[in-house]
Formats: structure tokens, C-alpha cells, sequence
């Protein structure tokens, strides 16, 4: 039982720059696109046309909509890029099986049942490694939508082009598709990733390790027990060792998480509203 | 002498048919002598103003009874005689005459007019003992009734809104009488009512015109003007080409069929309500009236971008009438409909340039739980609808055990041990940032 404060802590990095910004453009686009697009899947209610005005009318909703998929599909092929480029140029199979990787494992299923073992006080917390099965969903549930909702949405963006290909009533498909698919991204963003990533009693108000970057050792130790273990057995995590967030990194890492969690929140507000009104 | 030949003849015609037909009283009063001959007493209009003209007459229960002489002679009726209407007065009658005297009446006159409105529901109403509803002074006036071409009189065309106003825009009256109350307000904001008082248009329509002057009856008497099976015929008297294109369409000849349950121009316009066909408002929400009768039509096009964006009062995307027209509507199998196969890649083309026949096989009103008429578009909505609760059953679960079991989690940290301090850069302490200190096995035990 040490004081913590007494002990110069240390600072272990866990994403880099670059995984930042690509998240927080995610972040930007997510929230615009959902805001501009739940208006038009719950027309029928009173608040709907009140936002779709504040946007400027639909057509111009639907402007900001298709600007947003943009960057959403500009944020989606730059992570692809790098995945592949450090595959393919730094042969980094780690990140495609192993402790390290995000892909699911066998690993994943027994962390789960344990996890709600530990849920109810049968067993111990799990000792996760460095993407846990839920952040797996996470990252997996983006990607299905992107192929999803992005491939509906381009659809849907350009019918006469694609009606030389394929027959009207996909359309029919695609658009009860990328409103469903959409309905479940907000959805699950908005209320599980929100309380599994912040808002949960031990992370809350948030989690600022995707805006800093950087995760306390011992946060890590305590979080991810498989990951630090491995790390430290080999000895890697003094090269993951960097300098303490600075207080302005932390600020506007609170101001953009909160924002983003008081739009998101009262999406989910007004949707549950549209849902049981 | 030709006068008095034929106010003789005619007085003695009356009387031999005990009718209570009077001698043209211009022609009496032309005509004193045959005037006497048949009323010994009658006095003359100066006789009755004695008392009339006084301003403070009235009857004994305070009513007033003063005819104000330059009213009177400027009527219509100016040039006849008091007891020409008040005929009870015209012989052997002392003065001051009883208060009580026989109701005029218009028919001695103007039979042709009190017949039509015998028959109407002012009349009927009268007769089934209501004192409120309307009889021929309650539009016409009285003493001072000019005739409909004076723009003072009351059944002056542009007046006559404000006339019949009068009752059917009293809520105390309408609510008494169990009728409309909002009819006149409706009408007054309505595209003809401000064609009347903003426009001062004559040749709009005011109440008259659809419902008749005198013969007026209810909407669910068959023969009113304003009967559903008779409003193409009274609407067409103006829109004569839109009657034309109606009556071709399905739903005037299922109409003309005797079928009232089909749509007639008030079932889409309103009645009174009616505003301009080319306002925003009013298109979108003609959609539904249309969703009235073909519910399921408009459930499938609230599912569509053009439903949910016309739903968000945008009118830039198609609405009902867009692809099946307006008034001129045939279904699908007729050929000469918009929406029959043939015609639909020109149709859709009118707003989706390029349109080809696969883009026409976009179905603007699928249904996702008719499983044999879309059975794509069924089972997709089907998974996805399996997905959403498969997915939020589980992580709500997920979420709701694990949130409970963090709050236990603390709550015993709380009763066993100090806090941890929270690790926050510069270590300033006012970060609530959760960090988990040196204790990596607490919540094991945690329970």
C-alpha cells in the first residue's frame, strides 16, 4: 500500500499520435453523421424536424451528412493503410494473432466468462491483455458498420449510377439497412462503449488514455495485468515509458470527451423518446 | 285608368280565392279608391309612424319597436305600405293596436324563395322547435332590407360570409344548436374567405354558392349542393377543369358509382379550410388525408427518404400526389397512369435524371413485414432486427452486472481502506482520474 503520490509515477505509452487524431476525427464524424442522419429515421418525432432545421434544412443535413461520411471513410482507409503498412513494410504479425492483437482468440471467450464470473463474485478479474473482448467488439462493430453503413450510404448516394448494376429494389435494402445498422451503432457507441470506455464507476467521467495517449503504469498493471505482465517480463516497457500528459493536453482531452458525451448522451435521450412516445 | 282596372280585378281575384294574396301594394297605393274598396280602415304608412317614428317606442317588455322612416323608404320595400307585410293591421283595427300581431309573412311575395327555404334545414330546425336558427329577417333584416346587389345589404356577395357568420361563428348558438362552431373562422383564413375580404373578389365563392342561399341543407342530406356525391358538380361550377380531370379519375368514378365513401374535393381540400394547393403546408399535409383512407400506402412511404423527409416538412422529395397525380388518379394497371410500368422510368425521371429501368424497381412503398411481397427487404429487416436485441440484450446485461458490481466494488474500498489517490498529471489532486494505485488484487476481494 503505497502513497502514490510520493512515488514519481510513471507514464507508459498506448497510442500514438496518429491513432489520437484518427479517433478523434471517428469521433467528429460518428457524432455529425448520427446527428444529421436520426432526424430523417425518426421523422415522426417532434424533435426531428427541430434538428434537422438547426442543420439547415435536410438538404443541407444531408450535405453535412455526406461531408462527414467522407471523413469517416478517409479516417477508415488511413487505418487500413497503416495496419497494412505495418504488416507488409515492418512485418509486425503481433497485430494480426497473439496477446497483442486485436484480432478476437480463444483467450477472448474465456476472458468473458470469467469476467462475468467476476460480475458476480465468483472468480477473479481477468487478467486482460492489450485490447480486452469487449474492446474487440468495439473495434470489430466499427468495422462491420463501416462495410455496412458506408457501402448502404454510398449506395444510396449515387442510385442512378449503381441502378446500372443492380436492380431498384436493393435500395429498398440498402436504406432499411443503413438505418438499422446506424440505429445500432449509435446505439451501442452512445450507451455501452460510452459506460465500458467512461462512464463505469472506476473509469468515470472518462477515460482520458485516447486523448493523452498515455496510461499510468500502474492504471496499466491494474487494468491490463496480461499486457503488463508480458511487457515487463521482456522488458518493454521502458521503451514504452514517455513524459506525463501536459495539463493542456488534459484539458482539451476532458472539454472534446465531454462534448462528445453530452451530444451522444442526448441523442440516445431523444431516440429513446422517439422510441416509447 | 289601366291601373285601376287591374288592382280591381286582382283584389277581387284574391279575395274570391281566400288566399293571402294582396294587390301589388304599389298598385294600391296608386290606387286609393280600389285601396278602400277593399279595406275600409287601412291605415297609411304616416298613420303607423305617429308611433313608429318615436325613438322610445316599445313594447311593453321593453323591446323597441321603431321604424326609422329614411331606413324604411330607402329598403326595397320602401315603396309599400306597413300593412302590406303587417296585413293583420290593414282593416277594422283600433290603435294602439295589440302587441301581439301575425307573423308576416315573405311568401305573400316571395313564395318561390320561402318554398326552397321551407325545405331547408333552417326551416327544419325551426319546425323541430329550434327559436335560433335562421328565418328570412335573420339574413334579410327587416325594415331595412336592400336588395343583394347593394353592397350595404347583407346578401350583398361580399357580405354574406359575415352574415351567416353571425350565427355559425357564435360558439354559444353552435354549441346550442349541436352544429360546427368553426366553420366561419375556417373559412374567413381559408383561400376563397380571403378572396372575399382581402381581395374583394366577387367572382369567389362565399357560403351561398356551395350551400345554396335558400334551399341549404346538411352535408349528409343527399340533396345538398355540398353532398358528397354533388361537390364535383358545385365545385366544378368554377373549377370546371379540375371537376373534368376528377371525374376521369378513379376516384371520381368510383364516386360516380354512388360509392360515398370515395373522395370528393372537401375530403382533401377541407371544406371551409381550404387553403392554396401550391403552399409547402398544404402538400405535405395532404399526405395525410391520403394516409385517411390508404393507411398502409402511407406506413410503407413513412419508411422511404421521400416519407421520412416530406415527415420532416421538407416538400423537395416526392409526396402522394407527385408520382399518382392529383385529381386525375387511375391505378397502376391503367396505362395511362404515372405509375403503370410503362410510364414509371418517365415519372421517376421528372426528379432522378438517368432514371432506367432498374432505378424503377426501387419500391416506394415496400413493405419490410410483407415476407412474400419484398422477401429480401423482409429477412434483412428480420437480421437486423435479431442483431439490435441480440446485441443490446447482451451488453445491456454485460453493462448492468458489471456496473453493480463496480459500485460494490468501491463501496467496500470505502469501508476498508483510504482512497487512492488519483493520478492526474502535476499531481494536482483535483482530477478525479481512477487510477488504480498499488492495489491490483483489491476487487478480487473486494465482496
Amino acid at each position: 500500500m503505497s502513497a502514490p503520490t510520493e512515488v514519481a509515477v510513471r507514464w507508459v505509452r498506448r497510442f500514438d499520435r496518429a491513432d489520437r487524431i484518427l479517433h478523434g476525427f471517428l469521433m467528429l464524424s460518428f457524432l455529425g453523421l448520427a446527428s444529421t442522419g436520426m432526424p430523417l429515421l425518426f421523422s415522426h418525432a417532434p424533435w426531428a424536424s427541430v434538428v434537422a432545421r438547426a442543420f439547415g434544412g435536410f438538404e443541407s443535413a444531408g450535405t453535412l451528412h455526406r461531408l462527414f461520411a467522407i471523413i469517416l471513410i478517409a479516417v477508415f482507409l488511413t487505418h487500413v493503410w497503416r495496419l497494412l503498412r505495418r504488416v507488409v513494410m515492418d512485418k509486425d504479425y503481433g497485430i494480426l494473432w497473439g496477446p497483442s492483437s486485436i484480432v478476437p482468440q480463444p483467450r477472448d471467450l474465456a476472458d468473458m466468462a470469467q469476467h462475468f464470473l467476476w460480475f458476480i463474485g465468483r472468480a477473479p478479474r481477468p487478467g486482460f491483455e492489450r485490447f480486452s473482448y469487449w474492446e474487440k467488439f468495439d473495434y470489430w462493430a466499427v468495422f462491420w458498420g463501416m462495410a455496412i453503413i458506408g457501402g448502404s450510404g454510398i449506395l444510396l448516394w449515387f442510385p442512378q449510377f449503381f441502378a446500372r448494376f443492380i436492380p431498384g429494389w436493393m435500395f429498398n435494402v440498402a436504406f432499411l439497412v443503413h438505418g438499422e445498422e446506424a440505429l445500432l451503432a449509435v446505439g451501442f457507441i452512445f450507451t455501452i462503449h460510452f459506460f465500458n470506455g467512461h462512464l463505469r464507476p472506476e473509469k468515470f467521467p472518462m477515460d482520458m488514455v485516447i486523448f493523452t495517449g498515455v496510461v499510468s503504469e500502474a492504471e496499466l498493471a491494474h487494468e491490463r495485468p496480461g499486457e503488463y505482465e508480458r511487457l515487463r517480463r521482456s522488458g518493454q516497457i521502458e521503451p514504452l515509458l514517455a513524459d506525463a500528459p501536459s495539463a493542456r493536453a488534459w484539458t482539451i482531452g476532458r472539454l472534446v470527451g465531454t462534448t462528445a458525451i453530452v451530444v451522444g448522451l442526448s441523442l440516445v435521450l431523444l431516440i429513446v423518446y422517439a422510441l416509447v412516445m | 285608368m289601366g291601373h285601376r282596372v287591374v288592382a280591381y280585378a286582382v283584389v277581387v281575384w284574391a279575395l274570391a280565392l281566400a288566399l293571402p294574396v294582396r294587390a301589388l301594394p304599389s298598385t294600391a297605393a296608386a290606387a286609393p279608391g280600389a285601396a278602400q274598396a277593399a279595406a275600409q280602415a287601412a291605415p297609411a304608412n304616416a298613420d303607423c309612424l305617429i308611433c313608429h317614428e318615436d325613438a322610445s317606442a316599445a313594447r311593453a317588455d321593453g323591446r323597441p319597436v321603431v321604424v326609422t322612416p329614411g331606413v324604411f323608404e330607402k329598403s326595397i320595400h320602401g315603396i309599400l305600405s306597413c300593412v302590406d307585410c303587417h296585413t293583420d293591421l290593414a282593416t277594422n283595427v283600433e290603435f294602439p293596436h295589440p302587441e301581439k300581431l301575425a307573423r308576416v309573412d315573405c311568401a305573400t311575395c316571395h313564395s318561390e324563395a320561402v318554398e326552397k327555404y321551407r325545405e331547408g334545414v333552417h326551416a327544419q330546425a325551426r319546425a323541430s322547435g329550434s327559436a335560433s336558427a335562421a328565418a328570412c329577417v335573420d339574413c334579410h333584416g327587416m325594415h331595412d332590407i336592400l336588395p343583394s346587389s347593394d353592397s350595404q345589404s347583407s346578401t350583398y356577395h361580399l357580405n354574406i360570409a359575415a352574415t351567416c357568420s353571425r350565427c355559425h361563428g357564435d360558439p354559444a348558438l353552435t354549441t346550442q344548436a349541436g352544429i360546427s362552431g368553426e366553420v366561419a373562422a375556417a373559412f374567413a383564413d381559408s383561400i376563397h374567405g380571403r378572396a372575399l375580404s382581402r381581395s374583394g373578389l366577387t367572382v369567389a365563392p362565399t357560403c351561398s354558392d356551395c350551400h345554396g342561399a335558400h334551399d341549404v341543407f346538411g352535408p349528409d342530406d343527399p340533396r345538398s349542393r355540398v353532398s358528397t356525391a354533388h361537390v364535383p358538380t358545385t365545385c366544378g361550377t368554377c373549377h370546371e377543369g379540375i371537376a373534368t380531370k376528377f371525374n376521369a379519375g378513379i376516384h371520381g368514378a368510383v364516386l360516380a358509382k354512388g360509392n360515398t365513401g370515395a373522395p370528393a374535393c372537401q375530403t382533401c381540400h377541407t371544406a371551409h379550410a381550404i387553403q392554396r394547393a401550391d403552399s409547402t403546408a398544404w402538400q405535405l399535409s395532404v399526405i395525410g388525408q391520403c394516409g385517411t383512407c390508404h393507411a398502409d400506402r402511407v406506413a410503407t412511404f413513412r419508411d422511404t427518404f421521400h416519407g421520412q423527409v416530406t415527415n420532416l416538412g421538407f416538400r423537395t422529395v416526392a409526396g402522394c400526389a407527385d408520382c399518382h397525380g392529383a385529381h386525375e388518379i387511375l391505378p397502376a394497371s391503367d396505362p395511362r397512369s404515372p405509375i403503370s410500368p410503362g410510364r414509371l422510368v418517365e415519372t421517376c425521371g421528372r426528379c432522378h435524371q438517368r432514371a432506367n429501368e432498374n432505378f424503377v424497381k426501387f419500391d416506394p412503398h415496400a413493405d419490410k413485414h410483407d415476407r412474400t411481397g419484398s422477401p429480401v427487404l423482409y429477412y434483412a429487416a428480420r437480421t437486423m432486427q435479431l442483431l439490435l436485441a441480440g446485441v443490446f440484450t447482451f451488453f445491456g446485461l454485460h453493462t448492468t452486472l458489471w456496473f453493480s458490481k463496480e459500485i460494490r466494488v468501491r463501496r467496500a474500498r470505502r469501508a476498508t481502506g483510504p482512497r487512492p489517490a488519483p493520478v492526474v498529471p502535476q499531481v494536482t489532486g483535483e482530477e478525479s482520474g481512477e487510477a488504480a494505485g498499488a492495489e491490483e488484487a483489491r476487487d478480487e476481494r473486494a465482496d
